[in-house]
């Protein structure tokens, strides 16, 4: 009884220092294998609650020549992971002994990481994707915060788990071409702005194949809007 | 080289500019029996010569592997080498676990000579009295290093440590230039023909131990029998130069 009351009076001294929720969140990412190697499509909104917050942020990054890394859930989280990435970069830069990281290698760290944490309950509140292309193989895998991994050829976060799998599960195939891995990724970017209320039409794409990492600057995709039930949603015919 | 004033501690320099006690560890590493290391592009082989302390004991381990694709050869006090060897292998198991993947061969070698540079800088303590050959296949190829009480560190194409080793290094100065795109069998029997002359005893499948790694091939030990196809290649070159004599 006497610990558990010096425990109390302990906990009320030291604030809790941990994550318990997320405050600013980045949306859906979606990452497909394809024909040449893999493709990385998110929005730039990083939203704070509802409100629509940092609308230019970019949620993809490029780790080294043959990765890249994309999340969504709290955005300082993903920046102190970036960091982390950063630091194995700049050791291998400093090596300088011709190897580099396979995005294998990226994944298995960050999967400790995020395992460790989470069995401190102190979680990185990500869902992320690494995504990479080394000798002539595509590699795709995932991370959450539980610190579950896993390897896939699609990955989804967020409610492109819920919608946009569906779709991307009718259409893929291993041996997609640029042009419909784009559009596929596209399409579900466009259901993905109509159905989920924090995000805007604002996207960056990337992918990884063996000429390196590309990340494209920001564009939009064309919406629907002129429908007369959304004009006039009281007239009833 | 014996009897100077300023070898009392590692901590001393000489007026020469020398530290006496890490000089004094490397001639440690030359006592010991000798090992040898070359490599191809796409293996890389050691040999040691494993001496018995009596009639009545078991020849000394001398090659050891440390992970897959990466194992050593040591040359010295065999104490300090297993505990470098211990530490090597923790090494590799530790990126291992967080990485998945196999560690630079060139890596865990600074990282060795860092551990040993510190103690040619720390009172109270000595160097590690042992020389590393170790051979390992990478992302970068095949490779070989060897290491000193000193912490310094080499990569090579070949190299022999240890008692009577020059008279190996002779002969790898001499049929290096052909082992870029030797066979596996070929590289063994020079590794071999090399240790001759580095053995009081003429070398047999139980006074000697010959290990090696590649492309696709795990680090493999070959010992005894194993190594008996090997020792016959070599011992039949001796009948046929004999014969010739005669």
């Amino acid at each position: 009884m006497e610990q558990l009351q010096n425990a109390i009076a302990e906990s009320k001294s030291h604030p809790s220092t941990r994550t318990t929720r997320p405050i600013v969140t980045g949306a859906s990412v979606l990452a497909i294998k394809y024909k040449d190697g893999v493709m990385v499509m998110s929005d730039t909104l990083a939203s704070y609650g509802s409100m629509a917050r940092y609308k230019s942020v970019q949620r993809i990054c490029k780790v080294n020549e043959t990765t890249l890394i994309g999340a969504s859930g709290e955005y300082s989280d993903f920046q102190y992971l970036k960091d982390l990435v950063e630091e194995l970069t700049d050791e291998e830069f400093d090596e300088d002994d011709g190897a580099s990281m396979s995005p294998k290698e990226i994944h298995s760290y960050l999967s400790r990481v995020m395992y460790n944490r989470r069995s401190k309950i102190d979680p990185l509140y990500n869902f992320v994707c690494v995504a990479g292309f080394k000798e002539g193989k595509s590699y795709l895998g995932a991370l959450d915060y539980f610190g579950s991994t896993f390897e896939e050829d699609v990955f989804t976060s967020g409610y492109g788990m819920y919608i946009a799998l569906p779709l991307i599960r009718k259409d893929w195939s291993a041996d997609m071409d640029e042009k419909s891995a784009v559009a596929l990724l596209e399409k579900c970017m466009t259901v993905l702005f109509y159905r989920d209320c924090r995000t805007i039409n604002k996207y960056n794409i990337a992918k990884v194949t063996a000429s390196g990492v590309e990340i494209s600057k920001p564009y939009s995709l064309k919406t629907e809007w002129s429908y007369k039930r959304f004009q006039n949603p009281h007239i009833i015919e | 080289m014996f009897r100077n004033d300023y070898d009392t501690d590692v901590t001393t320099f000489s007026p020469a500019g020398r530290i006496h006690q890490v000089e004094y560890a490397i001639a440690a590493v030359k006592q010991g029996s000798a090992c040898v290391a070359l490599k191809s592009d796409d293996f890389a082989v050691l040999a040691a010569v494993s001496r018995k302390e009596s009639e009545l004991g078991s020849h000394q381990e001398k090659l050891f592997k440390v992970d897959d694709h990466l194992g050593i050869g040591i040359s010295g006090l065999i104490a300090d080498g297993r505990v470098l060897c211990k530490y090597l292998r923790t090494e590799c198991l530790n990126h291992k676990f967080v990485f998945e993947g196999k560690m630079q061969t060139g890596r865990l070698v600074k990282n060795l000579s860092d551990k040993s540079q510190k103690y040619t800088q720390t009172s109270e303590k000595r160097p590690y009295g042992v020389g590393l050959l170790v051979i390992g296949y990478d992302k970068t190829g095949t490779h070989v290093f060897e290491t000193l009480p000193s912490g310094n560190f080499f990569e090579y194409i070949a190299q022999a440590m240890g008692k009577r080793s020059q008279s190996s290094r002779t002969y790898l100065e001499k049929y290096f230039k052909e082992f870029k795109d030797m066979e596996l069998g070929n590289l063994i029997e020079h590794a071999l023909k090399s240790l001759k002359g580095a053995s009081e005893e003429t070398l047999t499948k139980n006074n000697c131990s010959v290990a090696y790694v590649g492309k696709g091939t795990k680090f493999t030990l070959l010992t005894g029998e194993s190594l008996a196809p090997y020792m016959s290649l070599v011992d039949e070159e001796k009948k046929e130069a004999k014969k010739n004599e005669d």
